[in-house]
């Protein structure tokens, strides 16, 4: 293997990034097209914002003030499209391209034309899922969930988000398949499997559910499309066919998307807490069996979205022990960050910061989905703001965080220069301390009866509704702050970064200049005990 | 998006601001509390849900005592800054076992009380009556079986003149404010009440946490649940499964009455044919 | 992911790695389709799925036949629900509202429906049992529901329905109901477009 990538390299080794638009448009390197899927996603972060603070808005006090009720629908459903599908998983696909490569000791991504198509497919999914706002009818308001025969009331828009949803499926696939064929064959030699970065090896589980899961979704949303224009009726009681189905089949795909959105932040806060504690990662190996049991289980409890759609009980009852038992991976995944830090010899720089407020918020959210998982309960909590709660808990201080502390952690190796620690720090707290703001008064408010996606609400949601919204309008406006430090260290403002950037890190990314130079590893690096932890 | 123009709207949104800076110091208003918690409610199960809640609630606490404290102990005293030198262990497996096993015997712990209190959520036989629910966009139907008694239930016209855009109307003046209904549903204290639900467009979830009821209407299909009130009293709800434009607008009233004032309120509802009948 | 869309390797690109690559891309591409189809396999599986534990309250819908065995010392409260869905044109009820039954006995009710307009219509009733868990023991000999029904102009229609609830029902369940929903066939779905997207 290893002289099958230094013969496929002596054609195209050592030529220089193209000029000006041509480099990015028929990239096929895996850092421009890493970093065009992060700038992507950092739009898409912005633009998913900006609908949650009309959201947030809207929800500052009773009564309506600036939106109708369907325009309401139209901004919690795009908000969740463009957040899921367009923020999280491209930053965590940027990052996969960007750092796997150099993490394995690769030359560049397996399928780099592929890898081409995987990135150009999304601003035109997303051009056409935003554009249906301009459509009669307004852009699809029935929810991310997209359930029938409520979906079916969709405007103009109905086939414009099915088609988007099938590019956005479509890039998904062929970015888990590069990723896995590159972990799979661009190893350095001496790579085995178990010394893979956590990093790696969450992206590779990860990969393996986008390929098993994404294409259910494209199923489904197919269905729905069969249903609306060519007479099926998969989902259609008239017809023979069920409403709840979709449901299921929805879910089968959604449980695994949402460890497809929190597996690869296990993996940034797996590489960043040894970094900064000063020792290696506890349990590694029990690491990769907790991110594979967690991916397997994933797989058997959907249908804990939907314990008020009567189910048997026989039902209730499986799903409701499969949840549970999740709880005991991922608590293994929590006590060995600890372990990691324990007796370590800590410094706090931002991405640490990061790091640990994973591990405490995560954690809560955690917490709110094991008791989600107990069907009594559950029948309380289900579409109520304690579930918005529940998962804005692990998506943003879990899925976001991580990838702003990848960012942070990652920045000087892709620019060459420190970012602004002071002011990554300010970012850090104001992020922190806002997001509690927002999120922690949303559990009052479902337990107190409010159900969720809901534009105006009685009286006496008013108070924590108005400190969310507060909140919620505190953590937006730090978020510019993040975009600026970003902006001022790709402009090259900080100091000179090392090849090591942080304190003797382990890791073959860090064997690499700051920053990182257009071709990496083109000859397989020797892997010395001395670059990696195990 | 555009700013509310009517004097009225910027004088509750500041007024909003003021009363919730007082509210964050701690004073308390007549019409807004600060409800942290899920309602204990009015029946046996909804008790029960309760406790498996504060129960899971207090496991979680105490969770987060040890695992929060650990960590809070490492951040103090493992830091670099207070001279702490890296140890370089990576495995136990002693540790791991603990780990993974202490999480599973707290998680038995909590299956078997939910998991019973699952089975008799289940338990729907010897309804003393029943109502069919059908849902529709966006108002519900309460058809009481047997009795030739049905009505739609809808928002509120006091509600339903406050929640338009620019009404003009402050929703603190609006007596429950988007939770009241024109035709509630009545029933008798202590009856065992069988719902079935169904739906006429779009899924919609019948929602009142006091009842600790939540059942999904779907079109074409026929869902069960049922409740049995101990207290006499209003319990309100709302629709809980997205239904489109005014899923917010269609809110659940039931009245929970002594049985003799049931009985009067079923018989004011009944078409006097069925009444005559009745008493004959 | 339709699989004319798969992206294919490009023979020509000379970056990678061969030939592992490619078998192993391509056993991944046909992962991702048969995927595909597993979402679709879905529906027959969710079927049967359904079948076997009444999920959904669903019943057969072909026409089962079945010996008599009468269990004389058990009665059953059987209800019966009648919906009109998304406002369609008809007036629709049963015969009577409720019977005691014993489980094992062939029993039969009727339903009656007008066709409100003067236009011809069909419809489909679509069945449902409440609680779903009783669905699987409850089988009919005889449906309106398993064909469509057809109305002349005005025209009211008596429809039976023979059934039998099994004897091994189990003990936990007393009172059955059969809900039937009728769907004017003719719009599926604009009717609740026609309904939903009205604004203010
Ligand atoms: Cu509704």
């Amino acid at each position: 293997m290893t002289s099958a990538v230094m013969d496929a390299h002596h054609s195209e080794a050592h030529h220089e990034p193209a000029k000006g638009i041509k480099r990015w448009l028929y990239a096929t390197n895996h850092k421009d097209i890493g970093t065009m899927y992060l700038v992507l996603s950092l739009v898409m972060f912005l633009t998913g914002g900006v609908m949650a603070l009309i959201i947030r808005s809207e929800l500052f006090q009773p009564g309506l003030q600036f939106i109708a009720p369907n325009v309401f629908n139209q901004m919690t459903t795009m908000h969740a499209l463009v957040m899921v599908f367009g923020a999280v998983m491209p930053a965590f696909v940027g990052l996969a391209n960007w750092m796997i490569p150099l993490m394995i000791g690769a030359p560049d991504m397996a399928l780099p034309r592929m890898n081409n198509w995987s990135f150009w497919i999304l601003p035109f999914a997303f051009l056409m899922l935003v554009s249906t706002f301009f459509m009669p009818g307004g852009a699809p308001a029935s929810g991310w969930t997209m359930y029938p025969p409520l979906v079916l009331q969709t405007g103009d828009a109905f086939p414009f988000l099915i088609f988007s949803v099938h590019l956005l499926g479509i890039s998904s696939i062929m970015g888990a398949i590069n990723i896995i064929v590159t972990i799979v064959n661009m190893r350095a030699p001496d790579m085995s499997l178990l010394k893979m970065p956590m990093f790696v090896w969450t992206w590779l589980i990860t990969a393996y559910l986008l390929l098993a899961v994404m294409p259910v979704l494209a199923g489904a949303v197919t269905m729905l499309l069969t249903d609306q224009f060519f007479g099926t009726s998969f989902f259609l009681a008239a017809g023979g066919g069920d409403p709840v189905m979709y449901q299921h089949i929805f879910w089968f795909f959604g449980h695994p998307e949402v460890y497809i959105l929190i597996l690869p932040a296990f993996g940034v806060v797996s590489e960043i807490i040894p970094t900064f504690a000063r020792k290696p990662l506890f349990g590694h190996d029990s690491m990769v069996y907790a991110a594979s049991s967690i991916a397997f289980l994933s797989f058997i409890v959907w249908a804990h979205h939907m314990f008020t759609v009567g189910m048997p009980l026989t039902g209730q009852l499986f799903f409701m022990f499969s949840t549970m038992l999740i709880a005991v991976p991922t608590g293994v995944k929590i006590f060995n960050w600890v372990a990691t830090m324990w007796r370590g010899a800590m410094t706090f720089e931002t991405p640490m910061l990061f790091s640990l407020a994973i591990l405490f918020l995560f954690t809560i959210g955690g917490f709110s989905g094991l008791m989600l998982a107990i069907v009594p309960a559950d029948i309380q909590y289900h579409d109520s703001y304690f579930v918005v709660a529940h998962f804005h808990y692990v998506l943003v201080p879990g899925s976001v965080f991580a990838i702003m502390a990848a960012v942070y952690y990652w920045l000087p190796k892709w620019t060459g220069h420190m970012y602004n620690e002071k002011l990554g720090k300010v970012h850090f707290w104001l992020s922190t301390v806002f997001i509690n703001v927002t999120f922690f008064p949303m559990h009052f408010l479902g337990l107190a009866g409010m159900p969720r996606r809901i534009p105006d609400y009685s009286t006496q949601f008013t108070d924590f509704n108005a400190i969310a919204s507060v909140g919620a309008v505190g953590y937006g406006l730090s978020q510019l702050l993040f975009v600026y430090v970003v902006v001022q260290c790709v402009r090259g403002k900080g100091e000179k970064a090392s090849s090591e950037v942080w304190d003797n890190p382990k890791g073959l990314e860090w064997t690499v200049p700051s920053p990182a130079p257009y071709h990496t590893f083109e000859v397989p690096p020797k892997i010395s005990s001395s670059s990696t932890f195990s | 998006m555009r700013l509310p123009t009517r004097p009225q709207g910027e004088f509750s949104m500041l007024r909003k601001v003021y009363l919730s800076v007082l509210g964050l110091l701690g004073a308390s208003r007549a019409n807004a509390d600060w409800a942290l918690n899920m309602p204990r409610g009015v029946t046996r199960l909804s008790a029960e849900t309760y406790d498996l809640h504060m129960q899971i609630f207090y496991w979680c606490c105490a969770i987060a005592l040890v695992v929060f404290g650990v960590m809070i102990y490492s951040l103090i005293r493992h830091r670099k800054s207070v001279g702490a030198k890296p140890a370089t262990f990576s495995h136990s497996m002693k540790a791991e076992v603990i780990w993974t096993t202490i999480p599973i015997i707290i998680l038995l712990i909590l299956a078997v009380p939910s998991a019973r209190t699952v089975i008799e959520l289940e338990d729907s036989r010897k309804p003393d009556m029943t109502v069919v629910i059908t849902a529709y966009q966006w108002r519900w139907h309460y058809r009481y079986t047997g009795q030739d008694v049905e009505f739609y239930s809808s928002l509120a016209r006091t509600s339903g003149d406050a929640r338009r855009l620019d009404s003009g109307i402050d929703p603190f003046t609006v007596d429950n404010y988007l939770l009241d209904v024109d035709n509630p549903l009545v029933v008798p204290v202590g009856s065992k009440v069988r719902l079935l639900l169904t739906a006429n467009d779009v899924v919609h979830s019948w929602w009142v946490p006091e009842l600790a009821i939540k059942k999904d209407a779907i079109p074409g299909f026929m869902n069960e649940t049922w409740f049995k009130a101990e207290t006499v009293g209003t319990y309100r709800g709302q629709c809980a499964e997205l239904c489109g434009m005014d899923h917010g607008y269609m809110p659940i009233v039931v009245n929970v009455v002594e049985p003799q004032a049931y009985a009067a309120w079923l018989a004011s509802k009944q078409p006097a044919a069925t009444q005559s009948a009745a008493t004959n | 992911m339709t699989k004319g869309e798969q992206p294919t390797m490009d023979p020509s690109d000379s970056k990678k790695p061969e030939p592992i690559d490619r078998t192993l891309a391509g056993r991944l591409v046909l992962l991702a389709i048969a995927m595909f189809g597993f979402g679709f396999l879905l529906v027959p599986i969710y079927d049967v799925f359904c079948e076997i534990t009444g999920l959904g309250g669903k019943t057969n819908d072909v026409a089962f036949t079945v010996e008599e065995s009468v269990e004389q010392d058990r009665t059953v409260q059987l209800g019966f629900v009648t919906t009109v869905n998304g406002y369609a044109p008809w007036e629709f009820s049963a015969e009577v509202e409720e019977m005691a039954i014993h489980p094992g006995g062939i029993y039969e009710a009727t339903f009656i429906a007008t066709n409100l307009t003067d236009e011809f219509k069909t419809a489909q009733a679509v069945p449902s049992v409440a609680p779903s868990q009783a669905a699987k023991y409850f089988k009919k000999l005889e449906c309106f529901c398993f064909t469509t029904q057809e109305f002349m102009p005005g025209e009211t229609k008596e429809m039976p329905v023979r059934f039998i609830v099994e004897s091994d029902l189990p003990d936990y369940i007393d009172t059955i109901t059969l809900s039937y929903t009728f769907f004017d066939t003719a719009r599926q779905t604009d009717t609740v477009a026609a309904a939903g997207l009205n604004t203010h």
